[in-house]
């Protein structure tokens, strides 16, 4: 710090000649706040993490009174395969035949644009309704009411996420991913049954048929 | 030179203020990426890690409710912890190992556990689901405890499932999945 100029008993001569000057140099208190500033900088955590909440149905048994029937012409079950592969097929069997299964992958024009599709008219009724949201017809809480109501529309689709034991966690993340982006609010993550697996192999063997015909 | 001075001082009361210290988790591990947005809550996380090996890690937030979680476990399982073991918990921010080995991972020192913990793991068995009783012991000390679950993106599904199950059985049907936000350089892996 700045010293102070002592008084001395031998007179103004000598005091006018030590006339000291009053600033302080801030240079090392100015490094060290820089330096401090990099430290807190390179400590913190600026980004959070984010994160996806899910709710999955109770254990207990529901009374069968109680029990949504998924109608087996609205349901997609989506398996997810070994290699990010996904298989989906719509309904369920019937009168023996198996429906007929697709294999795609998680790309835009993958899973994603046969959702799209067949969520379509709900897809154009949100559009609708955030056209007009935009124009400041009725408030933020009426346009979640209005969302949700046309989110659980008798003509969307049900979809059914079954994960085989060969695919990883960030396809279960990538499927309810595209559940997000697809505006499908009734999915559910069931366990997958024999048949499912039983699926899986028939397609495989018959995709694979004629590859070893041409060989 | 004071107008700087003044800037430097003002960022770094800012950068201060607003730090949270990233704390070390005892696994590592690579989350998926989604496109979800929402941000986690900062208090009363229970984190459930899982490496993409399939290990099982837990860990929760506030440091008396550590220690009251560790007497709990303790009185279930016969393990009798010294104040000391306690308090050494309650620094702990995630761990993963069985019960029976944690007074030995107390007493040890912080380089011997960072070896420790890449091979360990908290058993999560029909047989032995220590797991589910540290979800529900925290469960019982506070019921404002929510449930995270940072997965990594290669762990295989059964893993998954496994852990699905045991929540499920304990009625905790609501829970966070951590995820990381999705950049167009993670959709290009993707295909």
């Amino acid at each position: 710090m700045a010293e102070i100029a002592k008084n001395h008993r031998k007179g103004a001569r000598k005091r006018r000649a030590k006339k000291l000057s009053t600033r302080v140099d801030f240079t090392p208190m100015v490094d060290l706040g820089f330096l401090l500033i990099t430290f807190f900088m390179l400590a913190t955590t600026l980004n959070k993490p984010q994160t996806m909440e899910i709710a999955l149905p109770s254990k207990e048994k529901t009374p069968e009174s109680e029990q949504t029937i998924v109608k087996a012409s609205k349901a997609i079950t989506i398996l997810l395969g070994k290699a990010n592969t996904v298989y989906f097929y719509e309904g369920t069997r019937v009168n023996d035949v198996d429906p007929e299964v697709h294999a795609t992958n998680f790309s835009p024009a993958g899973l994603r644009q046969f959702l799209l599709k067949r969520n379509y008219e709900v897809m154009a009724k949100i559009r609708n309704l955030r056209a007009e949201k935009n124009k400041k017809r009725f408030p933020e809480a009426e346009y979640e009411k209005q969302l949700s109501a046309i989110k659980k529309d008798k003509s969307a689709p049900i979809i059914l996420i079954k994960a085989t034991d060969e695919s990883v966690y960030r396809n279960l993340i990538d499927a309810l991913d595209e559940m997000a982006i697809c505006n499908i609010d009734r999915y559910a993550i069931v366990d997958i049954t024999p048949f499912d697996l039983d699926l899986i192999a028939k397609f495989n063997t018959l995709t694979k048929a004629p590859d070893v015909s041409k060989q | 030179m004071t107008a700087m001075c003044d800037v430097a001082f003002l960022l770094l009361t800012f950068f201060m203020l607003t730090s949270n210290f990233t704390k070390k988790e005892a696994a590592v591990v690579v989350t998926p990426s989604s496109i979800s947005e929402i941000k986690i809550p900062e208090r009363n996380i229970m984190l459930i890690l899982v490496d993409s090996k399939g290990k099982l890690f837990f860990g929760i937030d506030g440091q008396e409710n550590r220690i009251a979680l560790l007497e709990k476990m303790g009185t279930l399982y016969n393990i009798q912890f010294n104040s000391n073991e306690l308090k050494e918990f309650s620094l702990i921010n995630s761990f993963g190992l069985p019960i029976n080995q944690m007074k030995n991972y107390l007493a040890m020192k912080q380089e011997e556990r960072d070896v420790l913990t890449g091979a360990a793991g908290i058993p999560c068995d029909s047989a032995d689901n220590q797991l589910k009783n540290w979800v529900s012991a925290t469960r019982s000390i506070s019921k404002e405890y929510r449930i995270a679950i940072k997965a990594d993106q290669a762990t295989a599904y059964p893993v998954i499932k496994k852990l699905m199950g045991t929540l499920q059985s304990l009625n905790e049907n609501r829970y966070n999945l951590i995820t990381t936000l999705e950049t167009s350089a993670d959709l290009e892996q993707k295909l």
